[in-house]
């Protein structure tokens, strides 16, 4: 009984910190979703938009802070500030498709994911040579409060980290299943072919299509900046690599399955730690994902491919 | 009055392949026009390049006495041009009625900021779009179907809601790439009522791929013949249908010994 008292608070505990976790790879991991869903590539340089993303967070938190701390309420800073970054980086992603992706639509896809390699290199040297080596650190755009319900230990932050991340996620569903661009983008990732000819431009759809990606990869990381608050240039590699991993696993080009399999890698990441020492935490977790790959390798939600060869 | 569109002298080179050879084409408003080759004519590379999938190396595309060569294809969809494909490009797991409502894409004038705040014109527009499709829905027999997704349809269901879509773009000329390819001889009798009643209904000229010639006699009002990216003949059905020439391109050489 008395082990019991003490094991649901532990479960809950690390479900919370799961969930967060989960958060940053699902709203990210959508990003690679959605313009595999649209253009059949992946954009590798999505970690770095994330990177990039944080920055311009970083920036424009921290300016903010500066001219209006004590004016304006906090929440109305926040708000403000994601609303801004989010903006801000959608125009990076733009950027990518325009300058990067869009010369070689017709290119092989490998040519395609090179590039997104090497546009992930530049942002990341680009910004080391503009700001410098030093780790920088993401201010707090709010006041940590914690609080303690029956054993089990959470922070406002982190509640807000879970919450905020649902409500884009479901504001990208509505928008998805609601509007004239949503629903061009679900019937380009089943077939391209037949969308320009109901008047939709993919010069408007690849951009807006980045611009989602990339705006919901800078909300995550004012979000991340606010549970890690640690700047470097390279902090999206392995964020951006773990993200990729759920979008394969949720399916390629599916955006419910980016979500589901970014929460699900949160989970057996935070899991695996519980149980494992933490040095091994990336070998154990990334095994069982290869594992259900392995049996699985279409993911949770993805569709079979059939290439087509003529028109 | 002046031709609906026009093609002018069009060739087309896949690097040193030529698919297409001085290639020309009047279609007047409200005619059904078609074009028969043996397979690998060219015949979908014509429709691709007037389409505007690819751009033709050589010639002219006018419609309604507008250029039409190098634009985009949605540019071209949007000024009046329809189209159907040899092998069904539909979106698999998107229900029928979503199809027909996609195709109405150019008709929601909507910004972003409308659809965000869902103003009245959104709405109003939406609602619109939405008795439009079941309207064609309603034409093309696919109405009980609206709510499925298309991927559980049968084949023909499936053909009539492409033509559908392609109707509801509302275009002033219809493409159709072999509409009974792959049918029941059913289907195929339900598909030239369709196609006549769309043609009746609707101020729209048809330019379609076939290769039954029951249907293309019984359908054209003109019918040129595609031989290795040429015309060989063209004229109205009865001329056609004791052509030699085409009568050898389909049959072969009359074997005399």
């Amino acid at each position: 009984m008395e082990a019991l008292t003490e094991f649901i608070p532990y479960i809950l505990q690390n479900l919370i910190n799961a969930l967060q976790r989960g958060s940053f790879y699902a709203v990210i991991s959508i990003g690679y979703s959605m313009v595999y869903g649209v253009l059949m590539l992946f954009n590798f340089a999505h970690g770095d938009i994330f990177m990039l993303g944080t920055y311009i967070g970083f920036g424009i938190a921290t300016l903010f802070l500066t001219l209006f701390a004590g004016f304006l309420p906090g929440p109305v800073i926040f708000i403000a500030t994601v609303v801004i970054t989010m903006f801000l980086a959608s125009w990076i992603g733009v950027f990518v498709e325009v300058a990067g992706y869009r010369p070689l639509r017709s290119a092989p896809r490998a040519s395609a994911a090179i590039t997104g390699l090497m546009i992930g290199i530049i942002f990341e040297t680009g910004i080391l040579i503009l700001l410098g080596a030093k780790r920088l650190s993401f201010p707090p755009l709010m006041e940590s409060i914690a609080y303690n319900i029956g054993g089990v230990y959470f922070t406002n932050v982190k509640v807000l980290i879970i919450i905020l991340s649902l409500f884009l996620m479901l504001a990208l569903h509505t928008f998805i299943q609601r509007t004239k661009w949503g629903m061009a983008m679900r019937a380009m990732s089943y077939d391209f072919l037949a969308v320009p000819l109901m008047g939709v431009s993919i010069n408007v759809m690849a951009p807006l299509t980045f611009a989602i990606g990339a705006g919901l990869a800078a909300v995550a990381g004012i979000l991340y900046g606010q549970a890690y608050p640690i700047l470097d240039p390279y902090m999206g590699v392995l964020i951006g690599w773990k993200a990729f991993v759920a979008a394969i696993l949720g399916g390629r080009g599916s955006i419910k399955g980016a979500a589901l399999a970014g929460y699900l890698l949160g989970f057996i990441e935070i899991f695996v730690a519980t149980i494992f020492p933490s040095t091994l935490r990336d070998l154990i977790a990334y095994s069982i994902i290869l594992l259900i790959l392995t049996y699985r390798p279409r993911g949770f939600f993805g569709m079979e491919h059939s290439t087509k060869l003529r028109l | 009055m002046s031709a609906l569109l026009n093609v002018n002298k069009m060739t087309h080179y896949f690097g040193g392949l030529r698919a297409v050879h001085n290639y020309n084409l009047t279609i007047e408003p409200h005619q059904i026009t078609g074009l028969i080759g043996p397979n690998g004519a060219g015949k979908t590379t014509i429709f691709n390049l007037i389409t505007g999938v690819y751009t033709p190396t050589e010639g002219a595309i006018t419609l309604e006495n507008e250029n039409i060569k190098g634009l985009e294809t949605n540019e071209i969809a949007a000024k009046g041009l329809g189209r159907t494909f040899q092998n069904l490009a539909l979106w698999r797991h998107m229900t029928v009625l979503d199809h027909i409502k996609m195709a109405h894409y150019s008709q929601l004038s909507y910004g972003l900021m409308g659809a965000f705040f869902n103003t009245r014109k959104c709405r109003q527009q939406e609602a619109r779009v939405e008795e439009n499709a079941y309207r064609l829905l309603e034409l093309f027999d696919i109405k009980q179907h609206a709510d499925q997704l298309v991927t559980n349809l049968s084949y023909g269901a499936q053909r009539r809601v492409e033509m559908a879509r392609a109707m509801a773009t509302n275009p002033k000329i219809l493409f159709l790439d072999e509409p009974t390819a792959g049918m029941t001889p059913d289907e195929l009798v339900q598909m030239i009522k369709i196609i006549q009643q769309v043609h009746q209904d609707f101020d729209v000229a048809i330019f379609l791929i076939e290769h039954r010639m029951k249907f293309v006699m019984e359908l054209c009002q003109y019918i040129q013949t595609l031989v290795f990216g040429e015309l060989i003949a063209e004229g109205p059905p009865e001329e056609i249908q004791n052509n030699p020439e085409v009568i050898e391109a389909y049959l072969g050489k009359e074997d005399l010994t």
